[in-house]
């Protein structure tokens, strides 16, 4: 069957069709919204650098025709019979997941980003055998429990990339205990992740420090995001002088890169929380680790109710991302700037107003 | 010019001593500082051999100046006290682990965790307050400031319960520290030698289901019968590793040589937390998809302070734990550190100072 039979609800999107990750129009279709189902208009879409590891198959599970997006925010257009939270109208989001066990220790923990039949927006199998398609597309149909509601006071567009940047950074901060004023907290990379880890971190009454090896940040960091200090990872004087001075560091950056200069930079008891996932191993300096009591540790995004936790602090507090909205064709230009880390600091594409079907 | 070890200090000492890099120990006379008021002078009835002794001999981290005299596993007792101890008597039996002293002033001290003082005096291989060199317990007496040795309970004997001053306390607070505490959770113990076996034993006293992650399938039979672990796990072999994955709540990782962390990691739980304890002179592999997939985290620690080493040995006598030992003569150190180098002992060599020592 073609993917624009395969269920009762036309859809239109870009899809990848090959490791090439060129992106191009895809006619596919939406199952029914069931009764557990919220079905909305999509507005607006975040480009993740997940989704250009995706459409390249840098991970090397991805399955084509890929439509990618998972930082999606739009208008309920329709519920089923037994959703309880939305109604039509409803400003509404859905981030890497649209099903879990549901009935797991990690579910039912709250934790679905960790269930280990998690199933994401994008290019994995839902309950029902077919094929997730995500959000660089007009609609969406998700299981109420995988929807989010953002809040009136922030705008759609910027807040689109909270979806997975925003609570792939805000989750750590609280989990490692990294939110509490007075502390210092390191970010490493200032990118899409990095951007919004300033914010929070910033809102949680932390100092921040931002760490990147290019010196053309600073002004950005420091005067536009909020950053109490810049440090050039490949100045050693700068290094040195903020040895033992972070509680934790937020590390954002997904190339390889040395830890241990980072594991320096950490006070006795020092958390370093890698966001971004560097494919190979890396080194490990064992006796800083130990003659300071230091840890590595890794987060993966977050479950439903903290996103949502999320979300209500950003707008409390006013934070969205910085975005570069673009139409829907200047998507492949955008992957590629994204390569080149060429964009400040999230591109987001206005589905809403440039994405159309042919007639 | 600078005064000989004999003439350094008013109090004549023998040990044995290391002079290069070889390792080979021999006799050595050398001196002590005299008695001051804070101080307590110890006559070393035993001494425990740790790994850190056989890497400091040979100069596996560089950082040896010799002739260096180890031992950091001191039971004896009392001979002496300052004016200004009030703590312990003549005629105690007193313990003396991996410092004797820190600057008393940082935050670290302040915290009762000297451990983590940048400038820790370690009872071997350092420099004093008063710039002399630290000479451990392979020696007939010892000065220590007061605040630097531990109460040997009653009931824990001296020969047996020595090597809890740094085996003991190295496994017990990160134990304490990263909450590998809750009765019913499931500890891993990677390697059997002086700290696993220890592991095991504060393990099992708090309540945890204990298994031993060996090279070795050999040591099964006493890691169940004699130490009391639940179970045991043979590291190379793949189904056996395989069959493990995701079932740990916390590891214990004790090897001293270079070792790959992905496996260990990999038999943690979500959350798991693996604990490296070991000092090798390379860096780890560290893979950190594994870690952010499953919010892991690897740490370090190194011995404990003060306060903790009393609560430790306090716990350990209370639980009638002790290290099991191989008692040597001295003149036998040598052969010893050979067969530690192979990891040839069940579970630490014992120094029987007190009856061996003679000059």
């Amino acid at each position: 069957m073609s993917t624009e039979q395969e269920h009762p609800q036309k859809a239109f999107g870009w899809a990848a069709r090959d490791s090439s990750g060129v992106l191009s129009p895809f006619n596919f279709s939406r199952r029914e919204t069931g009764e557990k189902d919220v079905t909305f208009r999509v507005l607006y879409c975040g480009v993740c650098h997940s989704d250009l590891h995706m459409v390249k198959n840098e991970w090397g599970f991805s399955t084509y025709p890929l439509v990618p997006g998972h930082e999606i925010v739009g208008e309920v257009t329709e519920v089923g019979s037994n959703v309880q939270k939305y109604k039509v109208g409803d400003r509404v989001g859905v981030g890497y997941m649209v099903g879990a066990c549901r009935s797991c220790d990690s579910c039912t923990d709250h934790l679905e980003n960790y269930c280990p039949k998690q199933i994401l927006t994008s290019g994995a199998k839902y309950y029902d055998g077919t094929t997730t398609y995500g959000g660089y597309s007009d609609i969406m149909v998700a299981d109420e429990h995988f929807i989010v509601r953002i809040p009136d006071n922030l705008p759609l567009d910027a807040a689109a990339p909270l979806l997975c940047a925003g609570i792939t950074t805000y989750s750590p901060l609280r989990y490692f205990g990294l939110d509490k004023p007075g502390m210092h907290v390191g970010v490493v990379g200032l990118g899409g992740l990095g951007h919004v880890a300033v914010k929070f971190a910033k809102a949680m009454g932390v100092k921040v420090t931002v760490i990147s090896t290019s010196s053309n940040k600073k002004e950005e960091a420091v005067d536009h995001l909020g950053a109490d200090s810049f440090l050039v990872s490949r100045d050693q004087d700068q290094m040195q002088a903020a040895i033992g001075t972070m509680d934790g560091i937020i590390d954002t950056v997904s190339a390889q890169h040395p830890l241990l200069p980072l594991i320096g930079l950490l006070k006795t008891n020092g958390k370093l929380v890698m966001v971004g996932a560097p494919e190979k191993p890396l080194e490990l300096p064992v006796f800083p680790l130990l003659a300071g009591r230091k840890m590595v540790a890794g987060s993966s995004i977050g479950g439903i109710k903290e996103t949502q936790e999320m979300i209500d602090f950003a707008a409390k507090h006013n934070i969205t991302a910085d975005i570069e909205v673009i139409p829907i064709d200047y998507l492949n230009t955008a992957i590629e700037r994204l390569v080149k880390a060429d964009v400040r600091y999230r591109f987001v594409i206005d589905i809403g107003n440039t994405l159309k079907a042919s007639p | 010019m600078a005064k000989s070890p004999e003439e350094e200090h008013p109090h004549k000492v023998f040990g044995w001593a290391a002079t290069d890099s070889s390792g080979s120990l021999s006799p050595f006379h050398f001196s002590r500082r005299e008695n001051a008021d804070d101080d307590v002078t110890i006559k070393v009835l035993y001494c425990g051999v740790c790994h850190s002794d056989l890497h400091s001999v040979k100069n596996d981290w560089g950082i040896t100046n010799y002739p260096i005299v180890p031992g950091h596993e001191i039971v004896g007792v009392v001979t002496k006290t300052g004016k200004n101890v009030t703590k312990f008597k003549e005629g105690d039996r007193v313990g003396v682990g991996v410092i004797v002293g820190s600057c008393n002033t940082c935050d670290s001290c302040q915290q009762d965790l000297e451990n983590y003082c940048p400038k820790v005096i370690f009872t071997y291989n350092s420099h004093y307050h008063d710039k002399t060199k630290t000479y451990g317990g392979y020696s007939d007496m010892i000065v220590v400031d007061h605040h630097y040795v531990l109460r040997f309970p009653d009931n824990l004997p001296s020969d047996s319960g020595a090597p809890l001053l740094c085996a003991g306390i190295t496994v017990y607070s990160p134990m304490k520290y990263y909450g590998m505490t809750e009765p019913g959770k499931h500890l891993g113990v990677a390697g059997l030698g002086g700290l696993g076996h220890i592991a095991v034993k504060i393990g099992k006293a708090f309540g945890l289901k204990v298994t031993v992650i060996s090279t070795s399938p050999a040591k099964e039979d006493e890691a169940i019968n004699r130490l009391g672990a639940d179970s045991f796990l043979v590291s190379t072999d793949p189904a056996q590793l395989k069959a493990a994955m995701g079932t740990m709540d916390y590891i214990i990782d004790t090897v001293s040589a270079v070792h790959a962390l992905a496996p260990l990691i990999g038999l943690l739980k979500l959350n798991g937390k693996l604990v490296t304890l070991g000092l090798p002179n390379k860096p780890l592999e560290l893979p950190i998809f594994p870690l952010v997939l499953g919010r892991k985290l690897v740490g370090g620690s190194d011995f404990g302070g003060i306060k903790e080493t009393q609560e430790m040995l306090d716990f350990c006598a209370k639980h009638n734990i002790t290290s099991e030992i191989e008692l040597i003569k001295m003149d036998y150190i040598n052969t010893a550190m050979e067969r530690l180098a192979k990891a040839d002992v069940r579970y630490r060599f014992v120094i029987d100072v007190g009856n061996s020592l003679t000059r």
